[in-house]
């Protein structure tokens, strides 16, 4: 199942700069202590893994625990070497990937 | 029914003791969390410094504490942090998130939102390329713990 995703990667940027990336993926992160109207338990539901990769390489990479808040965000810079591909991708428990990507131009 | 000195002392002892061995509630506590730490770490010292923690220190909603963590270093391909663990000590479940960077990342420096049952302290540990680890705590008070409907079950 795919969630909803908000990121934010700057369209261009200076060679050498350090520009500010955010990523937010919609996503309940139940973390199983809470119970519906009826009193029964609502099972664990989170994103496990979150990983943004740029340039052929890993920037950022999160292994998520059910104490991270609802919709998890990430805040994080990476350093603009070369014109390219953002890409951003989380994985569920059941395994299932979201992704998302934004291309930045280094000028 | 009349109650004599010595019934009602002892009967007044045993509801002491009953008290005194009531289990206590089951909040994960500084045990586990160390346990946790040494799962992911071992026995290896930990000196404190080089990490900073930003966080609110009071947190109005468990449910969405903002966290800031910066770590002083240079962040080149030999000189970089390889993960950041963070653990909220009293968290039914402490560990909250481990971080990784690559030495591409420009800064060692992210943010992120996360879940306090309560007011607690936050640990962050942050562990270099040349395998040091470094630490830093901050405690955040809290008004309303993110997990109320567990502890209304209990």
């Amino acid at each position: 199942m795919a969630f909803n995703t908000r990121i934010r990667v700057p369209a261009t940027a200076k060679a050498g700069e350090i520009v500010e990336i955010r990523a937010m993926i919609m996503h309940p992160m139940e973390n199983g202590f809470r119970v519906d109207t009826q009193g029964t338990a609502i099972p664990v539901d989170i994103i496990t893994d979150f990983v943004c990769s740029y340039d052929a390489a890993e920037i950022f990479r999160v292994r998520l625990e059910p104490g991270l808040a609802a919709n998890p965000y990430f805040s994080f810079f990476l350093k603009a070497t070369r014109s390219g591909v953002v890409e951003f991708a989380w994985t569920a428990q059941d395994e299932s990937v979201t992704t998302a990507s934004a291309p930045i131009e280094v000028t | 029914m009349s109650l004599s000195r010595r019934k009602a002392v002892s009967s007044l002892g045993a509801t002491l003791v009953a008290i005194a061995l009531r289990p206590m509630r089951s909040f994960a506590g500084e045990v586990e969390t160390l346990a946790a730490i040494r799962a992911l770490f071992g026995e290896k010292p930990m000196q404190t410094g080089r990490v900073a923690l930003q966080l609110p220190s009071l947190a109005e909603s468990g449910n969405l504490v903002p966290l800031t963590i910066t770590v002083d270093s240079p962040m080149t391909e030999t000189d970089y942090v390889r993960r950041v663990c963070i653990f909220a000590n009293r968290n039914p479940r402490p560990w909250i998130a481990a971080v990784t960077l690559g030495p591409k990342a420009a800064k060692a420096e992210f943010s992120t939102n996360m879940r306090l049952s309560g007011t607690q302290d936050v640990i962050a540990i942050a562990e270099m390329s040349d395998a040091s680890l470094w630490t830093a705590q901050a405690n955040v008070l809290v008004t309303v713990g993110a997990c109320d409907s567990m502890l209304m079950r209990r």
